[in-house]
């Protein structure tokens, strides 16, 4: 098996409610998947189970040999604090993370390398900015230089594209494509089920149990799709306490619903 | 009235208020930064509860040291400080309770027992040394424990400053590469009881956060890069520390208050005139011409 990372029977809880249950499958070295499915399904949270960020409630994570400083990993733009006191350069740098840690110096070449990476993402002359001046799209691009900085062989985005720019949301998926090809995996998060179809070859479809895990074309069957909006309207008429994420994924952002 | 009779004579002749300058002075560069992380956790009001929260431990710390020992009550208000910040942390994560709530119910259960056990043994100045300070009564070991507190928040938040600035701003992030996020918390909520101690002794539990949050309030007026916020806040506190005793020296007020009261008028000055204040929203600059 050539799977970088596998889940074995894996239940996740947020804010002690099961978010996802009993996922089984892998992530095979140099894939390019896709996570979806409707709000509220648990795609984040299962995200931040791979990143570690959460613990699995049930089941396990097999990440082989690869250890924290191999995945990088882009947060949803909402658990971020815009308005905080930083400039653009500075979050950058924090990037070269697995150099410096917690309390070493960051090094000349990790301040080469930050310019360098804004360059990439085409926001030279921005360092000194306060990121609370820059525009969504704008934050996202300072987030893949940070990711860029990350250098890391696993990349986890968190719904990367949400309320961002047409040409912003181009440019940023020609980073993912050029990560993937550089034989990076890669594992986004997403709702729109266009992009999905159109660059993800292999997608996760997830309602809080899995849908369909494999080829894009295969998973995101209309059968699967129903079936998944079927689960999600079983829960929201169920549902007593909503899920957290649920929250998250409003707050005015522009979303597709499940084509057909 | 010389410039000189006005401005230094105050500290030049009683050493108690050079004493309390100094203490200011130290209080400003400990709970100025602190009040801006504060601020910036959106933690304003939780700071505030906590300064109450200080007050049982305080009180017991009296109670056992018999008079108004600053050691005994430091160590108390130390230890009650934490367990509240604990504690309704634990109930919040255990309970449907969010954290806000938990901690109002905790610092007024705190401010009642604190009141409680002061009134049990003391006379009501007691009570009232307790609730407001006693800024002109610090002694020499006082002021020693205050400058050990500013000074060890100082090199703390050195230490800490990354990944603190990262758990506030990004902490799934922090979370991801492997930093600890809640121990960072916790040891910033260390420094926040710590800092309330150190002003409880000045100020008293009802506005020893003052020094912390309205210079934060007014930093946060004035400039949008961390650095620069703290030393702003800091300024800040020391400006209203001694404008304060000057002030309360000749006008014969209490000195607490007025140090606070002097914070204030800054703050309200600031909300006039600073870069993001209102004068500005009223009368912007005019657009820049090709």
């Amino acid at each position: 098996m050539n799977d970088l990372i596998r889940l074995n029977n894996l239940t996740v809880t947020y804010e002690r409610h099961p978010a996802v249950h009993h996922i089984s499958g892998g992530f095979a070295a140099g894939s390019l998947t896709a996570i979806a499915g409707p709000n509220g399904a648990g795609k984040s949270t299962l995200l931040k189970a791979i990143v570690s960020e959460l613990r699995p409630a049930e089941g396990s994570i097999d990440r082989g040999a690869l250890t924290r400083n191999d995945f990088g990993y882009l947060p949803q733009a909402a658990d971020i604090v815009r308005r905080f006191p930083i400039s653009v350069a500075d979050t950058v740098m924090l990037g070269a993370w697995k150099n410096a840690g917690a309390f070493g110096r960051f090094s000349r070449k990790d301040a080469e390398r930050a310019q360098e990476a804004l360059g990439i993402v085409g926001l030279s002359g921005f360092e000194k900015r306060h990121i609370g001046s820059l525009s969504a799209g704008q934050f996202q691009r300072v987030l893949f230089a940070r990711l860029l900085l990350q250098d890391a062989r696993v990349i986890l985005l968190d719904e990367p594209f949400t309320a961002i720019d047409q040409r912003t949301t181009r440019d940023l998926l020609e980073l993912v494509l050029r990560w993937n090809q550089e034989g990076r995996t890669v594992i986004a998060v997403l709702h729109d089920f266009e992009q999905v179809r159109s660059y993800f070859p292999e997608t996760l479809l997830i309602a809080r149990e899995l849908v369909g895990w494999g080829r894009t074309e295969d998973v995101m069957s209309p059968k699967n799709l129903i079936k998944a909006r079927a689960m999600a309207e079983r829960w929201d008429e169920e549902a007593a306490t909503c899920l957290p994420e649920e929250e998250h994924d409003e707050g005015g952002l522009v979303k597709r619903e499940p084509a057909e | 009235m010389t410039v000189y009779d006005i401005f230094l004579a105050p500290f030049a002749d009683y050493g108690f208020m050079r004493r309390a300058l100094i203490a200011c002075v130290c209080l400003g560069l400990g709970s100025g930064p602190i009040g801006v992380f504060l601020m910036l956790r959106r933690m304003s009001l939780m700071g505030d509860a906590m300064s109450h929260a200080v007050l049982p431990g305080a009180a017991i710390g009296y109670l056992i040291a018999g008079s108004l020992s600053l050691t005994a009550m430091g160590l108390g208000g130390l230890v009650a400080g934490l367990s509240v910040a604990l504690l309704s942390g634990l109930v919040s994560r255990a309970t449907v309770l969010q954290e806000d709530a938990s901690f109002a119910s905790f610092y007024l259960t705190s401010l009642a027992l604190g009141v409680l056990i002061v009134s049990l043994r003391g006379s009501n100045i007691d009570l009232l040394h307790v609730l407001f300070g006693t800024i002109l009564a610090i002694d020499a070991p006082a002021l020693y424990q205050i400058g050990a507190i500013t000074t060890v928040t100082l090199l703390a938040l050195a230490v800490i400053y990354r990944p603190l600035v990262m758990e506030c701003f990004d902490p799934g992030f922090l979370r991801a590469v492997g930093g600890r996020g809640p121990l960072y918390h916790f040891l910033f909520l260390l420094l926040v009881v710590l800092n309330l101690v150190a002003s409880f002794q000045a100020l008293g539990t009802l506005m020893a956060v003052g020094l912390m949050m309205l210079p934060a309030a007014v930093a946060q007026l004035w400039s949008r890069s961390l650095p620069a916020m703290m030393i702003i806040a800091t300024g800040t506190a020391m400006a209203s520390g001694y404008i304060g005793l000057i002030a309360s020296y000749h006008l014969e007020f209490a000195s607490g208050p007025t140090i606070i009261i002097t914070a204030s008028l800054i703050y309200g000055f600031s909300i006039l005139f600073a870069p993001s204040g209102l004068a500005r929203r009223f009368f912007p600059r005019p657009h820049l011409r090709g």
